[in-house]
């Protein structure tokens, strides 16, 4: 980070009033928990619960060539989406290394909102500035629009229920990974039904003027039905047992997205070149002849929990890397992601084990995701 | 935050209480189990080790991390708290109470513990770094 001064969302002097914990996040000052944070998981599992996301990076694409700036600065097929849609994509160096994993909203046939991870929004925006003046410029503009959003989510089994108490948007006919401009609580509204926790949910982009109003109204309306807030600590579970990536542990620039088990949002199929192509058809050729490690669960049968960077083992050797270890809260047990050799990645695998803080404890490898919420 | 006066305190945020016939009980603070949040397992020392002042004699992991635990007094283990170790959420409920770790009679008096009015100090201005 280049400033040691940490930014704040509209909502800090909220996230205080009601006594969170803090923690620096990609520079920003945020919510770790306000309470439990297990509470607060478990709240997301059964009932719903109130994030503040503010701190993601949103950053618009518009122009009549916008969808060929996006097919071709991303390995995903943003052409493709239709209008009110959103797609899970990467965004890849040359070489296929990973430099984000991104939701992109087509919001116009000639506007999208790209949302990148806090931490490398500057590294996207860049990427794609840099990347729209290749190929004799496309003909699309690229804006930063970080300051531009403050983002909240509610998620959660009852969060449909809440959420329609404060909008007349259709929600019913809003799909999983849709999004469409909306009024919630007075508040005009990007509705999306997205979010990172394994569960239904809704993630809602507003003026950073309105957030504050945004969060109360759906605090109240939601406290019937159990919503409470909910801090970065416990979305990290979430994710965790959803299986879901966190950047700068399950991805990074020296993987591929083949490496991750991720190839299928690169697309080859569609039209032109895209940055990293020959890379990552080479990189897609090595996974399957020979995948050096893969991504697995473990599930712990002792109580110790695995932290990233501790040395997955078998036989006395390391075989693999924790990248994402917790304790966790649905399971009851500690559970991790882990890159491990081919050779030991199959669930069941006997004699796994993580090696935590020098003794080698037994693990299960299981496939991903840990947890699966019932439709 | 509430910090016992009738307690003594480490500065790696154990307390440690009043000795009865020579035997004390150990936790940690309340301020160190809101900054760990949830604990979710503990390593006690057994019943009958040694444990020096200063030195590590257990862990303490909370979802976010893991953490030595140090004790605040050296001397043999007496008795430790089951509970505590199938139930490690009782660190974040009571710490001062249901939540203690374990109990130790006291080898040599400790020194360098902090009272509950230089804890308050200590603890203030270690959680503004």
């Amino acid at each position: 980070m280049s400033s040691t001064t940490p930014r704040h969302t509209a909502l800090d002097a909220l996230h205080r009033s009601l006594g969170a914990t803090m923690t620096d996040f990609a520079g920003w000052d945020m919510p770790l928990r306000y309470g439990s944070e297990r509470d607060e998981h478990l709240a997301v599992r059964t009932k719903a619960g109130l994030f503040d996301l503010s701190h993601m990076g949103e950053i618009t694409v518009t122009g009549p060539e916008a969808a060929a700036l996006l097919d071709y600065a991303l390995v995903g097929n943003l052409g493709s989406v239709k209008v009110g849609r959103a797609r899970y994509t990467m965004i890849c160096r040359e070489d296929g290394g990973i430099l984000d994993d991104l939701i992109v909203y087509r919001l116009g046939e000639t506007e999208y909102m790209v949302v990148a991870n806090a931490s490398n929004a500057q590294v996207v925006l860049d990427a794609l500035t840099e990347r729209a003046a290749a190929h004799g410029d496309f003909d699309a503009v690229v804006r930063d629009d970080r300051d531009a959003y403050s983002l909240l989510a509610i998620q959660g089994p009852e969060s449909p229920g809440i959420l329609k108490s404060l909008t007349d948007a259709d929600l019913d006919g809003l799909k999983y990974y849709a999004g469409l401009p909306g009024t919630v609580a007075d508040v005009p509204a990007l509705i999306a039904r997205t979010g990172y926790t394994g569960e239904d949910g809704f993630e809602l982009f507003v003026a950073p003027a309105d957030a504050e109003k945004l969060w109360q109204a759906l605090t109240e309306a939601g406290s019937s039905a159990g919503l409470v807030p909910c801090g970065l600590s416990c979305r990290d579970t979430l994710r965790l047992e959803a299986g879901m990536p966190l950047y700068g542990h399950e991805l990074s620039t020296s993987l591929t997205p083949f490496d991750a088990g991720l190839g299928r949002v690169v697309k080859f199929e569609k039209e032109g070149d895209f940055v990293g192509r020959e890379a990552l058809a080479a990189a897609a050729a090595r996974a399957e002849s020979s995948p050096p490690r893969v991504l697995v669960g473990l599930i712990a049968e002792g109580r110790r929990v695995p932290r990233a960077g501790y040395a997955v083992v078998a036989g006395g050797k390391v075989v693999g890397e924790v990248t994402s270890g917790a304790p966790s809260p649905t399971l009851g047990k500690p559970i991790a992601m882990a890159y491990v050799d081919a050779a030991h990645s199959a669930p069941c695998t006997p004699g796994v084990g993580v090696d935590i803080r020098g003794s080698h404890e037994p693990y299960e490898v299981v496939a991903l995701p840990f947890y699966k919420r019932q439709k | 935050m509430s910090i016992p006066q009738q307690l003594r305190y480490s500065k790696e945020h154990e307390w440690l209480s009043v000795a009865e016939d020579g035997v004390s009980t150990v936790g940690i603070t309340e301020f160190a189990a809101n900054a760990l949040g949830d604990v979710v397992y503990v390593q006690l020392p057994e019943v009958g080790d040694t444990v020096t002042a200063g030195e590590t004699c257990g862990e303490l992991e909370s979802t976010k991390s893991v953490s030595d635990l140090y004790s605040p007094v050296t001397g043999e283990v007496t008795e430790i708290n089951q509970d505590v170790v199938d139930d490690p959420a009782l660190v974040n409920t009571a710490p001062f109470e249901g939540g203690w770790l374990f109990k130790v009679r006291i080898a040599e008096e400790p020194k360098d513990l902090l009272s509950a009015a230089e804890y308050t100090e200590f603890s203030g201005s270690d959680s503004a770094s």
